[in-house]
């Protein structure tokens, strides 16, 4: 089996796996994180959702072997110990979440909406939440933690 | 003062966990050692098993065992049990044909179980199912409600005419009186759309084997693992309750779908005494599709007759309800007690006669869905009474107004069984109607239309039940379990406190919830409280999580352990303080001798209980830990008023929620917050129902909407902001007066949508939307109606 190497939140890693790995199950199954979650086997619920290279991609679609050496960032890497992330903190203020599943893509996906328009409206949150699903919190609040996400970045 | 106590928007405890991705959900669990499973599942929708070969499968590289129906027949482990006997109109018991974990001798519907195999990885185990040589027997399918019940083609043999119960509710002979002496008849025939929960987690189990105790573990993805532990240890695998223990940990969403005992559960454990060694099992997406149990899907033809002035006088419905192949957990249940019990809904009808028939059919097993019968009740109702309002020609608010149970009139017993308690729903109604200034629609409808787009506004004013008890009642009605809640309440030595309840956290904020709860009652703030839940080995008993009923059942257990811990603390605090118990006061978290300065704080007393050197040995044990097991007098009755503005665009048909105003009574809030975020998540399941999703099966029982490709969940972009607003009668049948809100949204909403929709296509003679009311059949009805009326 071939080792794939790449860089997770930081730090170097590899593993060996079967060249049909995808990166989430890498990610899951190899590494041990769990916090990207596996909602369909499709690629349209956005539950896997990281960022490669800083771009965010849907982790199920991607092979491990296609991120050898990529710099790869999940949910595990935005909190600073125990401080959440503003985005992360905007979803708890906000009461972004509920049973939590969908909330690492969301996360992931919302970070990089605001990295490419730092000032969206709530029609341009809905409209980039397209690939996101949630099935509890009826999104309402959801838009309102990142658009307060948004705010608090901007600082 | 703590803050934290009820009535606070205290942020959720849970939230930094699933943040950091951090929660614990059941995939995200692994086990030393540990195989995996793949089930094979059946492609046909009706076909006889005539030979399953396994045996070039068994070599396949990493197979540890293949199992199939016919090893478990072998061991004579049981049918997967329903929990509910439903009567039919002659006395005589539901039929309730087997329901076999893993098929044996015949499928019933695309997915049902036919082998399981374990292997070293799931790929392995996936790529050796490939292997395995079935012979199938195709047989014809039955699908629709209709042909079922036509006979010919049987799902089971033993079920005649596909018909599993014919039951009714209600007074006959009072309602063809109401009927003779009717001014206007009014009549509606409606499909309530079969829809698929979709939980965002998709279902998955985790079974272990400790050959040295002979103790079985299951990790599931459940709302109730105390229900799953009786009902798999008991009625399937005969295993006893203390050599059982189910874990639900983290659950990534329910709805309902996770309420059931699935076969999963029941093979998994079963094979994993067989192989020695843990095996865990993820249900794919397109599994979740094809096998979670689906909701809804009734058809019904309902009449009501009203008097010259509109006053309804008798209700008569008729409703087909499709179970599936099997019966599953609850499945019997919904579409009766769970739904014709609420025809009254708001409304004083004097006499309400239905009956309902439920068919199996070669689709999956249908159970409860958020609602699980409310929605279907309410859906039905809201049409009708909205239909009347314009063939008779009043105002749909005005009928409703003088139709509508006044608040006096509570407690209020409907001719369908049930007692509401409490409610107000002519000012939950007011409420709404003013915040989504009803008033001013014409004017908004006058300026859509410059823009040429049609403006239509609608109601949906409802009562539902929830927290279903007494025990003794649902008992009455066939319930085979009791239905009340257990709590503990473990005050630890220096007065931190952990609450072991029986209910299930799978998105509803319980864990902050029951704090607060905890808080208000021991002064104490909530970060000293921890909520434990989910362990059949931690937790004493439970029945779960739905219903609505974890606040309006468990929270009483909680409140009533909690009392006991204070009640026993003040006999040690009057010992210690040398005074007489009924001059201690507790308050804040202190406790006071009444007229002196002394006191002690809550934790003192805690330690004196785990340290007792000064201590009333003789009157009471040391420690502080209490226990409560809470049985309702009553439902719960939440209710109130939904009304949604749209706008439609005739050229291509698609509507849009311009507004959506949500009032409801849900009793005493705890946590606004939560409670709004419970709301929001059922209105969007509601407009889901009403405008996007809909299940369909073909006529060979191939499932057409498998996926999310073909399946519309609704997405931000397919929804509004929410008004939401609660205005509560404080409940009246639980210490806490509260009721329930985790269903309100869904149930209110799918008829405000379609009424909403109906009211914009009136002007052009559209009379009927069937739900989904998607953009396609909008634009067809709209076509329809102009050829007829040009015909006319
Ligand atoms: S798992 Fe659903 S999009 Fe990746
Ligand atoms: S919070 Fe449960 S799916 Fe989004």
């Amino acid at each position: 089996m071939p080792t794939v190497s790449m860089t997770v939140n930081g730090k170097s890693v590899s593993a060996e796996v079967e060249p049909r790995t995808l990166l989430v199950q890498y990610l899951r199954e190899s590494l041990g994180m769990t916090g990207t979650h596996v909602g369909c086997d499709t690629s349209q619920c956005g539950a896997c959702v990281v960022h490669v290279n800083g771009e965010s991609l849907k982790s199920c679609t991607m092979l491990a072997a296609q991120a050898e050496g990529a710099d790869v960032t999940t949910i595990e890497g935005l909190a600073n110990g125990d401080e959440l992330h503003p985005m992360q903190e905007a979803f708890r203020e906000n009461h972004g979440l509920q049973c939590g599943f969908c909330t690492p893509g969301m996360v992931m996906s919302a970070l990089d909406l605001v990295q490419k328009n730092s000032d969206p409206s709530e029609q341009e949150v809905r409209e980039w939440l397209e690939g996101n699903l949630c099935r509890c919190t009826g999104y309402h609040n959801i838009v309102k933690s990142i658009l307060a996400g948004a705010q608090a970045l901007k600082g | 003062m703590t803050g934290t106590g009820i009535g606070a928007s205290v942020k959720r405890v849970e939230d930094q966990r699933f943040l950091t991705g951090n929660g614990n959900y059941t995939d995200d669990i692994n086990r030393p050692g540990q195989s995996h499973a793949w089930i094979l599942r059946s492609p046909h929708a009706h076909a006889t098993l005539k030979s399953v070969d396994t045996s070039k499968a068994e070599k396949a590289d990493g197979v540890i065992a293949i199992f199939t129906g016919a090893d478990m027949a072998a061991d004579e482990i049981g049918g997967l049990p329903c929990g509910w006997q439903i009567h039919n109109k002659d006395g005589s018991p539901m039929l309730e044909p087997g329901h076999p974990p893993l098929a044996h001798e015949k499928v019933r519907y695309v997915g049902d179980q036919v082998a399981i195999v374990i292997a070293a990885t799931r790929d392995a185990a996936r790529d050796a199912a490939e292997l395995i040589e079935i012979d199938y027997g195709v047989l014809p399918a039955v699908i629709d409600m209709d042909s079922a019940l036509a006979g010919g083609t049987l799902v089971h043999d033993d079920v005649p005419n596909n018909r599993c119960f014919d039951w009714e509710i209600g007074e006959k002979d009072a309602v063809d009186e109401a009927f003779a002496a009717a001014d206007h008849v009014v009549s509606i025939d409606l499909v309530n759309n079969r829809l698929i929960p979709n939980a965002m987690e998709p279902r998955a189990a985790i079974s272990d084997f400790d050959r040295s105790t002979s103790q079985y573990t299951l990790f599931t993805t459940s709302q109730n693992p105390h229900v799953i532990r009786l009902l798999m240890g008991a009625f399937v695998l005969q295993i006893p309750e203390h050599k059982l223990r189910v874990v639900a940990p983290d659950v990534g969403g329910g709805f309902g779908s996770k309420i059931f005992h699935y076969a999963e559960e029941a093979i998994l454990t079963w094979a994993a005494a067989k192989v020695h060694q843990p095996i865990k099992w993820t249900a794919e997406r397109s599994e979740s599709f094809a096998t979670d149990a689906h909701g809804r899907d009734h058809e019904s033809h309902a009449e009501l007759a009203l008097d010259k002035s509109g006053k309804f006088l008798g209700l008569r419905v008729a409703t087909k309800a499709n179970v599936g192949a099997y019966l599953s957990t609850f499945g019997s249940s919904v579409p009766t007690y769970l739904y014709a019990t609420l025809l009254a809904g708001v409304y004083t009808t004097p006499a309400i006669y239905a009956e309902v028939q439920t068919v199996f059919t070669n689709t999956v097993p249908v159970d409860a869905y958020r609602g699980a019968g409310r929605p279907e009740c309410t859906y039905l109702l809201e049409r009708l009474v909205t239909k009347a309002a314009r063939e008779v020609g009043i105002d749909p608010v005005e009928l409703r107004k003088m139709n509508m149970i006044q608040p006096d009139q509570y407690p209020y017993q409907t001719p369908v069984a049930l007692m509401y308690d409490c409610g107000d729903s002519p000012a939950t109604f007011a409420s709404a109607l003013k915040a989504s200034d009803y008033a001013g629609f014409e004017k908004r409808r006058a300026a859509a239309e410059k823009s040429g787009k049609l403006r239509g506004i609608g109601i949906s004013t409802y009562v539902e039940a929830c927290g279903i008890a007494p025990s003794a009642v649902a008992g009455a009605l066939g319930a085979r379990a009791g239905l009340y809640e257990s709590a503990q309440v473990r005050v630890h030595p220096t007065g931190s406190v952990t609450v072991y309840t029986g209910t299930h956290n799978h998105g509803q904020g319980h864990e902050t919830t029951f704090a607060q709860l905890v808080s208000e009652s021991f002064g104490i703030p909530i970060d000293q409280i921890e909520i434990s839940h989910g362990d059949t080995d931690q937790v004493q008993f439970g029945m779960g999580t739905y219903g609505s009923r974890s606040l309006a059942v468990g929270g009483p257990a909680i409140l009533n352990a909690c009392n006991k811990v204070i009640d026993k603390a003040k006999k040690i605090a009057a010992h210690i303080m040398e005074a007489d118990v009924s001059d201690i006061e507790f308050a804040d978290g202190k406790f006071t001798v009444a007229g002196t300065d002394k006191e002690m704080a809550f934790g003192e007393i805690s330690l004196a209980a785990y340290v007792p050197h000064n201590y009333p040995i003789e009157e009471i044990e040391p420690g502080l830990d209490e226990n409560a097991f809470y049985d309702p007098l009553n439902f719960s009755f939440p209710g109130g008023a939904h009304i949604c503005e749209v706008e439609v665009d005739p050229e291509t048909g698609d509507s849009e929620i311009i507004s959506f105003t949500a009032v409801d009574d849900v009793g005493r809030v705890v946590n606004p917050m939560i409670v709004e975020g419970q709301v929001h998540g059922g209105l969007a399941q509601g407009v889901g129902q009403a405008m996007l999703e809909g299940c369909v099966y073909d006529d060979n029982g191939q499932l057409l909407t498998g996926s999310y490709m073909d399946y519309t969940m609704p997405r931000a972009d397919d929804l509004p902001n929410f008004s939401v607003a609660t205005q509560s009668v404080m409940g009246a049948s639980n210490p806490l007066e509260v009721k329930g809100v985790g269903e309100v949204g869904a149930i209110g909403s799918p008829p405000a949508v379609v009424n909403a929709i109906l009211d914009a296509l009136a002007p052009l003679g559209v009379e009927d939307i069937s739900m989904p009311a998607t953009p396609l059949k909008v634009w067809q009805a709209i076509q329809e109606s102009s050829v007829r009326q040009a015909a006319e």
